[in-house]
């Protein structure tokens, strides 16, 4: 399968910066995102329409805390835990945030090494990244396990205004997934990377494309988002 | 991907950096999740909680956008294409909030059931 011949993605003379590079790279007849690839521009275009799915759960979240005549359950007494006799408040939620920057912060510089063509140290960055996600999912599934036990259902709980539940279960649910199939993603191209399938440039199983270090920065990307997810539900959530 | 013999010269451009930088920027979000978590330890309440958990909120996003996802240094035409949408949001807030009232009003208007 040949790849796909594309007509002038490279202009001669230096691109202007600024405002009217912005205006010039919109207004040219070709394509916009000049020096970005459609894998990476489809992946950030993709992470934007995700960006109005998890806006539109939080703002279902905030109408129904501020339209609810029940008061909202405490989050810092409802996440707490007994750590020797004592009540530490949201200790667990702090623990899961520090978990996913960690994981971001590995995954950022498997990027980093991609570029370099290291291949070992790439996939063993991306391998703990995915190590870190899979520990912030066990611990995810230690909270539901802890709650439900407490008797929080999405129609109910014994503290309060019952839409905590369906919204708690609805927000950290959907972020999980995607935690778990950024996972699942990070696995396959550190086995990818491992492999040496960027080295020789072999083509992609489904796409017949060959394959680039481009991709860990795409898988990247991703992940970064899913740890920029939990900034906005650890402070609309957790902490308000 | 069309391209790959020019693809990696293409790139490089901009994604050299040292590694130092991602460990300065992992520690400035460790402090900054730290400081967020302290706000709820300690216990702040009111307008104080809210505007230190929203300023490092903003702080943290900003760091993973810019560095981690290397939006610093990406062309004017990719961040107005991605950041300015997301800005929108904040008229469906608006929107939201006034329905919020509405709502809240409503129920106790003829539910009688005060907050």
């Amino acid at each position: 399968m040949t790849d796909v011949v594309e007509t002038e993605t490279r202009i001669s003379q230096p691109r202007p910066d600024g405002l009217r590079g912005f205006a010039s790279d919109w207004a040219s007849d070709q394509r916009t995102f000049k020096n970005v690839s459609w894998g990476k521009a489809m992946m950030w275009i993709f992470l934007l329409s995700d960006t109005f799915v998890f806006g539109c759960f939080l703002l279902a979240y905030m109408s129904a805390r501020m339209s609810t005549t029940v008061p909202w359950p405490n989050p810092s007494e409802v996440f707490a835990l007994n750590i020797g006799g004592t009540e530490v408040p949201l200790i667990l939620i702090a623990i899961m945030t520090f978990v996913l920057i960690s994981s971001s912060g590995t995954m950022a510089m498997a990027v980093n090494f991609g570029y370099r063509r290291d291949r070992r140290k790439t996939a063993l960055l991306m391998l703990l990244t995915a190590l870190f996600g899979a520990t912030f999912v066990g611990m995810q599934a230690f909270e539901w396990t802890k709650l439900i036990s407490e008797g929080v259902r999405p129609w109910g709980n014994p503290w309060g205004a019952p839409q905590f539940g369906s919204t708690f279960f609805m927000i950290t649910g959907f972020h999980g997934t995607h935690v778990t199939i950024g996972v699942i993603f990070l696995l396959i191209i550190a086995r990818k990377v491992w492999r040496g399938d960027f080295d020789t440039e072999k083509r992609g199983f489904f796409t017949s494309r060959k394959g680039h270090y481009e991709i860990v920065e795409i898988t990247g990307l991703y992940w970064h988002f899913v740890d920029l997810v939990w900034v906005f539900i650890f402070a609309f959530f957790y902490l308000w | 991907m069309a391209h790959p013999a020019t693809q990696p010269a293409a790139h490089t451009e901009h994604q050299e950096h040292p590694i130092k930088l991602y460990l300065v920027v992992w520690g400035l979000l460790f402090v900054l999740s730290l400081f967020s978590y302290m706000v709820d330890y300690i216990g702040l309440h009111g307008y104080l909680r809210w505007s230190l958990i929203l300023l490092f909120m903003i702080l943290k996003a900003g760091l993973i956008v810019a560095i981690f996802m290397h939006m610093a240094w990406e062309r004017l035409a990719l961040i107005y294409a991605i950041l300015l949408p997301p800005v929108l949001v904040l008229v469906f807030v608006a929107l939201m909030v006034s329905e919020s009232h509405y709502v809240l009003l409503s129920r106790m208007t003829f539910f009688g059931t005060g907050p």
